[in-house]
């Protein structure tokens, strides 16, 4: 049931043209963070309001719309901001990537590729891939202006003189088009590949720190590394424990207090729609 | 004046057909060089439909407006006036600019944005006779291997790529069609 009280897909007009005009200056410069005025949500800061206020600017009547939260359809914040969606801009949802014309999601890329019919959103909790190794925005900003980012390789030198590797697993930073380096959002550094060369327009939005960036499709974006240490996308070195898969992204699950545990996919979907292949050949 | 076309309406549905239009918008903008095809709407000419439907999706009160002298009629401004409330600007303090080729003018005059705010620069919205037969060869993001369209001048477009992070962004319309090169597209002269 749509909520007639609120306007199509919750924000009003004049919000979501501002975020509008920012997603379209994102496209035109790959990887730059644009200010915008993110405005309050009916959900708290770290729940995905960037994200909503981007797919709230992009939904048609026509979209279908699917959410996930770390490759998730079913959980808490995946379920209440389909439902939000449902109910503000009466748009169909589905659990099934192929199906969906905009994907909301919060820190993974679905496994099955995208295609060029789709918008993929990103929510992101700090978008400025500098700000840990810098605090000031003036700062940062000219830093970026520059393209001046030694700190960021200082970083990287670091965890391979610390760990013998690059270290960080999550939110591994990119350089989009040689310009920009960007900040994926927290997803693993398993889907770096991914957010390349890709057929689906990639947008990210931040609520609480005011930003949205984006990657038109087929973007050259390369994760950063050294030539003697380059880049490794990871996972668990297993198979998923329910349909087998070798190639996708685990999550590890404890299953009891004496240490068993099982991998499974993050990608629900994905891994039940095997699932559902391997019971469907199996009894043929 | 002409008060059925000023006051005509602008989307019959207004969240639902902006919503529409931005798609079409966000299409044009992600690949440059494709044609996309907006619904049919009044607005006075010489204002394109396309053109139109580019300003009640993205114009409104805080967003300066050049009009160039090719669209500088009192029915536009007034069709302007009361779909958008965008107030009438000169170029350089313009986020969106209007009219023919000649008409806007070089680029240079507009916003380009600055080092570190590189989106603060003007988006020109350039009416066309027709976006085909292609005279130019697109390449980079958003474009897999490359798009072809009609360009008024392959040169000044070279120019604008050449400020990158810098530089102005483009829609370019002809009646109901509307296509986009952001400030990142390569063009080569065919």
């Amino acid at each position: 049931m749509t909520d007639q009280a609120y306007n199509f897909a919750y924000l009003d007009e004049a919000t979501k043209r501002m975020i509008r005009r920012a997603l379209l200056k994102g496209l035109a410069i790959p990887g730059y963070q644009v200010p915008f005025a993110s405005r309050e949500m009916p959900m708290p800061y770290g729940w995905g309001t960037g994200g909503v206020q981007v797919t709230a600017a992009c939904l048609t009547p026509e979209d279908t719309l699917k959410v996930i939260d770390q490759g998730a359809d079913d959980t808490t914040n995946a379920v209440s901001i389909r439902k939000f969606f449902e109910r503000t801009a009466d748009v169909a949802t589905t659990e099934a990537t192929a199906e969906a014309t905009v994907i909301q999601t919060r820190h993974r890329i679905p496994e099955v590729p995208l295609t060029e019919g789709q918008i993929l959103v990103y929510q992101v909790p700090i978008p400025e891939p500098l700000r840990f190794l810098e605090p000031r925005e003036s700062e940062t900003r000219k830093m970026h202006a520059l393209s001046e980012y030694g700190l960021m390789h200082v970083k990287l030198y670091e965890d391979i003189a610390r760990h013998g590797a690059i270290a960080t697993s999550y939110a591994y930073p990119v350089q989009v088009e040689g310009h920009y380096v960007m900040d994926p959002s927290p997803i693993p550094k398993f889907d770096n590949p991914k957010l390349g060369d890709n057929a689906a327009i990639q947008l990210f939005g931040a609520g609480r720190e005011q930003r949205i960036y984006a990657l038109p499709p087929y973007t050259r974006v390369v994760s950063l590394d050294f030539e003697d240490h380059p880049f490794e996308p990871t996972k668990a070195d297993h198979s998923c424990d329910l349909c087998g898969a070798g190639d996708t992204y685990l999550d590890e699950v404890i299953t009891d207090d004496q240490g068993s545990r099982m991998f499974v996919c993050s990608d629900t979907n994905y891994c039940v729609t095997r699932q559902a292949e391997a019971e469907a050949g199996a009894a043929q | 004046m002409a008060h059925d076309t000023v006051l005509a309406a602008g989307f019959a549905d207004p969240a639902r057909d902006a919503a529409r239009a931005f798609r079409l918008c966000l299409n044009a903008m992600a690949r440059p060089g494709t044609l996309q095809d907006v619904a049919p709407i009044a607005a006075p000419a010489p204002l394109s439909a396309a053109a139109a439907t580019v300003l009640l999706t993205l114009a409104d009160s805080t967003t300066p407006l050049f009009i160039g002298t090719s669209h500088d009629t009192p029915e536009v401004r007034a069709w302007i006036a009361f779909h958008t409330g965008a107030p009438l600007v000169d170029r350089a303090q313009a986020v969106f600019a209007v009219g023919s080729w000649a008409a806007l003018g070089p680029t240079e005059a507009f916003a380009q944005g600055t080092a570190e705010y590189p989106d603060r620069s003007t988006t020109l919205i350039v009416e066309r006779s027709a976006l085909t037969p292609a005279n130019a060869r697109l390449t980079g993001p958003g474009i897999q291997h490359a798009h072809e369209l009609r360009l008024p001048d392959p040169a000044a477009f070279q120019a604008n790529a050449a400020l990158f992070p810098l530089g102005v962004d483009f829609y370019f319309t002809a009646g109901t069609q509307l296509a986009a090169l952001p400030r990142t597209t390569k063009v080569e002269a065919l």
